[in-house]
């Protein structure tokens, strides 16, 4: 490692979208340097864990099925993000999509059929075979190849701003504080989910209960230190895409296998043994992304899904077994609530519920009458032991706040001049374009296209 | 079969996969556990004998050491196998050659080269052994014919009872015998995926065979290599038919189709079994169980001597080496025989038994409903 050296293109990050532009900036003849947090086995940040894009396409292609055109994509980011996005920034990543997905084919990754029980996106989004980590090995190896050079176990400290201008990079690597030197640089460090500090900023000592589903290395730190140095922020500096997930998952990287897909069968209480909100309100994929506020919002940041035997195998089986019993007041001990309370609670829902007939594959309008909150569908006894009952807890995806780019990926000035030579990919600014809620396969899709066009620009400037 | 440390590890592994299935393109073991909600142990059995340890589902696992859920399914799995190996073993106390395969295979070849060596030497004057000898029946002077065709004979029935008892040992053991006898279709399905190894395809991309890389590598050598072991499987049964039926006793002419076969198959074979060897060797040892590759190794090193003094007796047979390499040579076949069912070479027998269970399960999930 020369570290005299100067960079054409300095990448801040390992995951997807530093990738993208490393390897389109080394494909325009840059050299490029990465730097990516983690040690090698859990480089990629939190594309280690996802497993799809989401990509426009007008005719059937690779694994898409018929065709999913501007429009069509636009109006399901319209309706997630509740208009908070921008729609010039959005439909130019929904157009880029179409190219973003041959570009993956040939760094190497690849495809396969939509996954089971996820036949609604066979469509929409293309799965990566072996999910995000077969991805990022696959971008690594076409990088390397490249001769992109790589850098692991390396934070970066501070990129320090003059005038608009990146000078250098503070960065700490494999322990050992040193400087790099680049004509450019792509930040592509994520969003600050990991970081439970300043997640308390937004949610209170509550966020100390929160589980991180993603990275342990999305701390946010570059983030901070470019909006500390006057750089425009974009997204609801408090929020969090937060689910419920299992409670008993890892503090960090607890990933796919910690969801819980049971909440639409069961009644959910919270730890008084008290139910608190619609648990049959929508279909599962459109509610399971309130649920981390709602038990965010609970005692203790905590509740506990209550089915009985018959919805047993209705749902994804999680990762950790149900807590069984074969009667209530033995199961809420064992989940260590008030038995009697829990007792009380489910035979007040069971003398409400029944009123339609229950049918777990649509929305069956089987709801309770004159109990609050009321379930609306689902709403199913729960009388046929064994009980199983699984706990919750917040589970932190990403983070909305990032800094503000223009259509070339240029990261701007709170003045709104933009920087000189600062570009920015991926989770650090996709706040520009999905301010809100979440739509499968899209975290990606910004990812990949501002990847490509950040570290197109950043060569291009290198070379002036 | 029993819980063992093995079974507990393997049905973690399964768990955390059934909730994930991200690698549910990679291969066939993947579709056939998300049928199954709980493992029994002789579910456990059969999708460790579906997996063709192609490594595709550790390199893209995101909870793989040193995450805490520490998931190694390609280890678990080949350490679950070598286990299952010696459970449905026939006669059953000799499971126990499965603890240190290695050695034992490595011993048996050894002991089966020197007796017939010393069978040789004790039942031939000296001056025939070394002498150079030519034209029909000359390999019979140096062995007499009923011994070789006992011995052969012998080993090899005994060998096909072991391995048709094994294979029933297994059936039983995962419940397959429970879904009724096979019919044409999944038996087609099952020889297909069998004779292509259709799941060392990643899902038509390769497999890891050394590292992260993709490579159809050793796909292409086991090809070499059981293709090789066919053909020569074909010569020799060319040849008894030749000189048991046709009363036309070896050596054969090198055009001769016995030569052909098993010249074209012992090439195949060496270069098959070369391979894996190599492959093992440079290969990333994370994701294998370590203890059992002497296993490996030795099935390997036995078929590629098998081939190699084959290869060597056909170009001396004019000569006076003739008698001792044909000593050896056969020395290392009856070897070969008698180690088939107690050696890695049972894998194949599972495999392909794993495989038409699987075919079908497929067969079956196709049916209307009700069906």
């Amino acid at each position: 490692m020369d570290w005299d050296r100067v960079y054409d293109v300095l990448v801040v990050g390992g995951g997807n979208a530093a990738l993208c532009a490393a390897v389109t900036a080394r494909q325009a003849g840059a050299s490029v340097l990465v730097l990516e947090h983690a040690p090698k086995a859990f480089r990629g940040g939190n594309s280690r864990h996802t497993r799809n894009l989401r990509a426009m396409h007008t005719a059937p292609t690779s694994v898409l099925t018929e065709q999913y055109l501007e429009d069509e994509y636009w109006d399901d980011l319209l309706r997630v993000t509740g208009g908070q996005t921008d729609e010039e920034l959005a439909r130019l990543t929904i157009r880029a999509t179409a190219e973003a997905l041959p570009f993956m084919e040939a760094c190497g990754v690849r495809f396969q059929p939509s996954l089971t029980g996820t036949l609604n996106l066979s469509r929409t989004n293309a799965f990566f075979l072996g999910g995000g980590k077969a991805l990022v090995n696959a971008f690594y190896a076409t990088a390397e190849k490249l001769g992109v050079e790589i850098l692991y176990d390396t934070e970066v400290a501070s990129l320090r701003l003059d005038d608009g201008f990146v000078r250098q990079a503070e960065i700490i690597s494999r322990g050992f504080p040193r400087t790099v030197r680049a004509k450019t640089v792509v930040a592509s460090s994520g969003g600050f989910q990991a970081n439970l500090e300043w997640l308390k900023q937004g949610w209170g000592p509550a966020a100390e209960n929160f589980l991180i589903r993603g990275t342990p290395y999305a701390k946010g730190r570059v983030l901070r230190d470019l909006l500390d140095q006057g750089v425009a922020s974009v997204g609801d500096p408090t929020q969090c895409h937060a689910v419920a997930i299992d409670g008993r998952a890892p503090k960090f990287d607890g990933g796919i296998v910690t969801r819980l897909d049971c909440v639409p069968f069961s009644i959910v209480v919270n730890r008084h043994g008290e139910r608190f909100y619609d648990e049959g309100e929508d279909v599962w994929p459109k509610r399971y992304a309130i649920w981390g506020r709602l038990v965010a919002q609970q005692p203790d940041q905590v509740a506990y899904a209550i089915i009985d035997s018959r919805s047993e195998r209705l749902f994804m089986p999680s990762v950790f077994p149900a807590i069984k019993s074969d009667t209530i007041e033995g199961l809420a001990e064992k989940l260590g609530l008030e038995p009697s309370k829990l007792a009380e609670t489910v035979r007040g829902f069971n003398a409400a519920a029944g009123h339609g007939s229950f049918d777990n594959s649509r929305l069956d309008g089987c709801h309770t009458e004159g109990l609050t909150p009321a379930k609306t569908n689902w709403a199913r006894r729960i009388e046929a032991p064994p009980f199983s009952g699984y706990p919750l807890r917040p589970g932190i995806t990403f983070t909305y706040l990032g800094v503000k780019v223009d259509r070339n990926a240029r990261v701007l000035m709170q003045d709104g001049r933009p920087t000189a030579n600062l570009f920015a990919s991926g989770e650090i600014m996709a706040g520009s374009i999905l301010g809100k809620g979440y739509l499968a396969g899209f975290g990606m899709a910004i990812g990949t296209v501002f990847g490509r066009i950040a570290g197109r620009e950043a060569a291009k400037h290198a070379r002036n | 079969m029993q819980e063992t440390e093995t079974t507990e590890e393997a049905r973690r592994a399964l768990e955390i996969c059934n909730a994930c299935r991200y690698c549910e393109g990679f291969c066939a073991v993947f579709p056939a556990m998300e049928l199954r909600r709980e493992f029994t142990t002789g579910d456990l059995s059969y999708l460790a004998n579906l997996c063709h340890n192609c490594k595709g589902c550790y390199y893209a696992c995101q909870y793989a050491p040193p995450h805490e859920f520490g998931l190694n399914l390609p280890q678990a799995f080949a350490e679950l196998r070598a286990e299952t190996y010696a459970e449905y073993a026939w006669p059953k106390p000799l499971g126990a050659v499965f603890q240190r395969n290695g050695t034992v295979v490595a011993l048996i070849s050894a002991l089966g080269i020197a007796l017939t060596l010393i069978l040789t030497v004790l039942i031939q004057e000296p001056s025939v052994l070394y002498a150079a000898h030519e034209g029909p029946g000359a390999f019979y002077r140096v062995i007499p014919w009923w011994l070789m065709t006992t011995l052969a004979g012998g080993t090899f029935l005994y060998a096909l009872l072991a391995l048709a008892m094994g294979f029933r040992n297994f059936w039983r053991d995962t419940g397959s015998s429970l879904a009724g006898p096979a019919g044409p279709r999944p038996i087609a399905t099952a020889l297909h995926d069998i004779l292509t190894l259709r799941n060392l395809g990643g899902g038509g991309h390769g497999c890891n065979d050394r590292d992260e890389g993709f490579s159809t590598q050793r796909r292409l050598f086991h090809h070499a290599m059981f293709y090789g072991f066919l053909l020569c499987f074909a010569s020799t049964s060319v040849a008894t038919f030749y000189d048991h039926i046709v009363g036309h006793p070896a050596p054969y002419p090198f055009w001769s189709l016995p030569v052909q076969l098993g010249t074209w198959g012992g090439l195949g074979l060496v270069v098959g079994t070369a391979g894996l060897i190599w492959l093992k060797v440079v290969s990333d040892q994370a994701p294998a169980a370590r203890n059992l590759l002497g296993a490996d190794y030795a099935l390997l090193g036995l078929l590629c001597l098998t081939s190699l003094t084959g290869l060597l007796l056909l170009g001396l047979r004019g000569t006076g080496a003739m008698g001792v390499l044909l000593a050896i040579h056969l020395g290392i076949v009856l070897s070969l025989f008698l180690l088939l069912p107690y050696s890695k070479m049972v894998h194949g027998l599972y495999r392909s038994g794993a495989l038409l269970r699987h075919a079908m399960e497929r067969h079956a999930g196709h049916a209307p409903a009700g069906d």
